[in-house]
């Protein structure tokens, strides 16, 4: 049996995964949108790219995503170098803290940016509200923790002993920066940022929310078209416009991440602060009071009560199941919501070792080379498309058996790993890269099998990131709304469905009790990325 | 064994760990549906006590099963989109602003429910059989009635007075493209100005109107009684929100309705056309209709029942005052013109 066949037959199972939960949904959305009333109709696709409109979305989109994108990696890559790579007290707890914005609900989000930007905010003076920077400001709060964390285990991970010899042979910081630093970290950073540029390029909530009504994103417009218009041709217009994205961005970044230097592995110990960090801590400083500003907002929100400070609010929602209106108690809704990312997790766990362990085989023919690269690429298509577009392909799509599944309760799980998975593969690539080769191909000359090679080599590296990987899935899927939203769902809601129904019902005190809801998304996701930062850290962890 | 044979075997082995990984915990309890299961969809705002929800299940040997999806026009696509084979028995949710896209679509079913005292008033013309009303209320422009008295200002009482230069800066109202209020808010001007509505919203504009995305954005972020300190006295909101907005001693609303300025709103539930259990969902609707359900309707759900025979809640019949005459756009007019004026008034706010 060729080696190729090998790998293909072990790429069936997440691609059968993939096929099944998005690409066949997906698919039949477009289906409605080139043959309406069942008449192929590719003229009335094309019609939509003529609109102004149309275009000044897509530049929109563009503008927006890559300004966030340069900023988020401007502010990121020095805040993980200090998070990750030097010692002082509280960086875990800053490390974390940096997690919670990604995690939280666009709502509450959009909400917290509006108590400080509008009018009558703290910071209403500025006159941002409504404006794109306050759209880019909000994603570049949302999207840092990407950066700051898979950079950041890229540092951590690094083979300090090239700097070192570098510098034993005469090379200055900067010649040691460039030569070494930079190409060991490049393919993180591109990983890193081209997950960014997807998540800001596919921003829902926040844009709605900040936006107003002068910006629109790709996203925001499918999600207009669909729902108020009614228009599946303009939707399958846009949705085949972010494909297109995702593939630009693929291909740009695989170009980046294959040009790096030849490692091997040593774990690195943090060094003390040194003075020369100074302009990485204005970074960091700067990153941290971007994220501080709109938490400190719903935290004074949540623990202010009739002029003094209370946990009322937090009594309240306790038991909240007593009022009519809400129907579900804060204990209630955070327990479906870590029952349902417990599922998440294992299933963007699972399928993300898997997958990330296949495409950094090393190819050996031409062949073998495009297979896992197209299974690598694949895998990130989900970050791209639109929830909506998702939420309604689920629908028509998943409605005869064997994949009878658009009521089932698995399906929240499904889609929420969906988005986790390619954050896993992403977290674990960089890694399993840079093994050396060498490593591998001696296991192999002393007679391994591939499985071997995995469980001696590959697998003992890769604990570490991935009690991190799933830590970070595990707190996407608690703070996930959009494709949730999209779902029909038992009458259960999730914490971050909670935060919704509260937010948009009248009534006094609901949205400090929102407020005091997110806070308690962000506790919860704090410790658990704590706890699995610690665990592998005293070697709880072992392979 | 054939090598080949080995390899589907791997790759059939994945998909089953796979499948399983899954199944930790969330379990799929949906898949062994009973005969007397009566799948209820709705949209995120329903809500009807739970002892309710128990005593009819018990009464009639019925399980309720509950599934919610986004907002009214989620809910609206999602029944278009599935109608030839539904997920469910009932809807409810569907409103007047989006009935049409509905019924033109076939997607519901006649049924028999005997309607309550009340209810008539509500019906559709041409669908008296296939949607029964459940609740109502009309969205209106609401003021702070002690911002104005603070500023000695008279208060605005008509669409036109929003237009007024001493209103200028003070009105906030959530997108017609976003929001349900909203959109409604677009309905009363092309019912209160015909032709020349999108002339109104640019003379809205000009005087400094402000739109959010959503109504809780405009409610409580920008408007003066929301709670955080907004600085704009005149928000687009119910005709019951006065009653949550009452003064320390509850002896008065600090907010008011301008009654001049409403579109009524009424929520509908149907039989799905392909429901498995017919009978079961027009339960449903009489449970929805019933008088214990609508009396619960004004604290569970911010809205008035259809029933004329159940009493409010106290704040209610005190400071929720309806409207006796409101700004109505038949649910075939609004499915007709839904798209171009939406695109108009995109036009006209985004200039």
């Amino acid at each position: 049996m060729k080696r190729i066949a090998v790998l293909a037959a072990w790429s069936i199972a997440p691609v059968v995964v993939l096929i099944a939960f998005f690409i066949v949904p997906v698919g039949a959305m477009l289906v409605q949108g080139f043959w309406p009333a069942g008449r192929f109709d590719p003229a009335g696709v094309a019609e939509v790219f003529t609109r102004p409109r149309t275009l000044r979305v897509i530049g929109f989109t563009v503008w927006s995503a890559g300004l966030t994108t340069v900023i988020t990696v401007a502010l990121g890559v020095p805040s993980a170098r200090l998070l990750y790579g030097t010692l002082w007290p509280g960086r875990r707890t800053v490390a974390a803290l940096f997690l919670v914005p990604f995690v939280l609900p666009t709502v509450v989000v959009g909400v917290a940016f509006r108590l400080l930007l509008s009018e009558s905010g703290l910071f209403g003076f500025l006159g941002l509200d409504g404006s794109a920077t306050a759209i880019v400001l909000a994603m570049v709060f949302f999207n840092i923790s990407v950066v700051v964390r898979i950079v950041g285990i890229a540092w951590e991970n690094r083979d300090p002993r090239l700097a070192e010899a570098a510098a034993t042979l005469g090379a200055n910081r900067l010649q040691v920066f460039r030569t070494v630093t930079v190409p060991t970290l490049a393919p993180a950073v591109a990983a890193a940022a081209s997950v960014v540029f997807l998540f800001a390029a596919t921003a829902f909530g926040v844009v709605l929310t900040l936006g107003g009504l002068r910006y629109s994103t790709v996203e925001t417009e499918i999600y207009l078209l669909t729902v108020t218009h009614l228009d599946l041709q303009g939707a399958a217009a846009l949705s085949i416009v972010q494909l297109l994205i995702v593939v630009i961005l693929m291909v740009a970044s695989a170009r980046v991440g294959r040009s790096r230097a030849p490692k091997s592995r040593v774990r690195v110990s943090p060094r003390p602060v040194h003075w020369r960090d100074a302009p990485a801590a204005a970074c960091l400083v700067a990153a941290f009071a971007l994220i501080a500003a709109p938490l400190l907002a719903l935290t004074t929100r949540a623990v202010r009560f009739e002029g003094t400070w209370s946990l009322e609010y937090f009594r309240r929602l306790a038991a909240a199941d007593e009022d009519p209106s809400i129907g579900v108690s804060l204990g209630e809704a955070l327990s479906t919501s870590v029952r349902v990312a417990i599922d998440a997790t294992l299933l963007a766990v699972v399928l993300g070792l898997w997958i990330a362990l296949l495409v950094t085989r090393r190819p050996r023919t031409s062949g073998e080379r495009r297979l896992l690269g197209g299974i690598d690429a694949m895998f990130i298509l989900p970050l791209g498309v639109s929830a909506v577009t998702l939420g309604f392909g689920f629908l028509i799509a998943l409605n005869r058996p064997p994949l009878d599944f658009r009521d089932s309760g698995l399906l929240v799980p499904i889609a929420q790993a969906l988005v986790a998975l390619p954050l896993v593969v992403r977290t674990l690539t960089p890694v399993l890269r840079g093994i050396d080769e060498r490593l591998r191909e001696a296991a192999t000359s002393l007679g391994a099998s591939p499985r071997q090679v995995i469980a001696t080599i590959d697998l003992p590296r890769v604990g570490r990131p991935l009690v991190a990987a799933a830590g970070f899935a595990f707190a996407v899927s608690m703070g996930e709304f959009g494709a949730t939203s999209f779902i029909a769902r038992a009458d259960s809601p999730t914490l971050p469905l909670l935060i919704y129904r509260l937010i948009g019902r009248p009534g006094e005190g609901h949205l400090a009790m929102a407020a005091a809801a997110a806070l308690v998304l962000a506790l919860v996701i704090m410790v658990v990325v704590v706890v699995t930062d610690r665990a592998h850290e005293r070697g709880v962890v072992q392979w | 064994m054939n090598s080949a044979w080995k390899y589907i075997g791997v790759a059939c082995a994945s998909v089953a760990l796979i499948a399983t990984a899954g199944c930790s915990t969330g379990g799929d309890k949906s898949s062994d549906k009973a005969s007397n299961d009566v799948v209820l969809l709705t949209h995120d705002s329903y809500a009807v006590p739970k002892e309710l929800v128990k005593e009819f299940e018990k009464e009639n040997n019925i399980k309720l099963v509950h599934r919610a999806v986004g907002d009214a026009g989620s809910l609206t696509n999602r029944l278009v989109l599935t109608k030839d084979d539904p997920t469910g028995d009932v809807v409810f949710g569907v409103d007047n602003t989006f009935a049409s896209r509905a019924l033109d679509e076939g997607v519901f079913a006649s049924n028999d429910v005997t309607l309550p005292l009340g209810a008539e008033g509500y019906l559709i013309t041409g669908a008296e059989k296939k949607l029964a009303p459940i609740n109502t209320a009309s969205v209106c422009v609401n003021i702070d009635k002690t911002w104005f008295a603070d500023k000695k200002l008279a208060e605005p009482k008509t669409l036109e007075d929003l237009t007024d230069v001493k209103y200028r800066d003070l009105f906030v109202a959530p997108s017609a493209t976003t929001s349900s209020p909203g959109l409604a808010f677009m309905l009363t001007t092309t019912a209160a100005f015909g032709d020349d509505w999108p002339q109104y919203w640019e003379r809205l504009m000009a005087n400094g109107a402000k739109l959010t995305s959503g109504w809780s954005d405009a409610y409580y972020v920008e408007f003066t009684q929301g709670g955080e300190k907004g600085k704009r006295p005149i928000v687009l909101s119910y005709d019951t929100s006065p009653a949550f907005t009452l003064n320390d001693e509850g002896t008065e609303s600090t907010t008011a309705a301008l009654l001049d300025t409403c579109f009524r709103q009424v929520e509908y539930a149907g039989v799905l056309k392909g429901a498995k259990n017919p009978e079961g969902a027009a339960k449903v609707i009489e449970f929805l209709l019933s008088e214990e359900v609508q009396a619960a309707i004004p604290d569970s759900m911010y809205v008035f029942g259809v029933r004329d025979d159940v009493e409010l809640p106290e704040a209610w019949a005190k400071f929720a005052v309806q409207p006796t005459k409101t700004f109505d756009v038949t649910p075939d007019e609004i499915a007709k013109n839904r798209s171009d004026w939406l695109k108009t008034w995109t036009d006209v706010t985004s200039k």
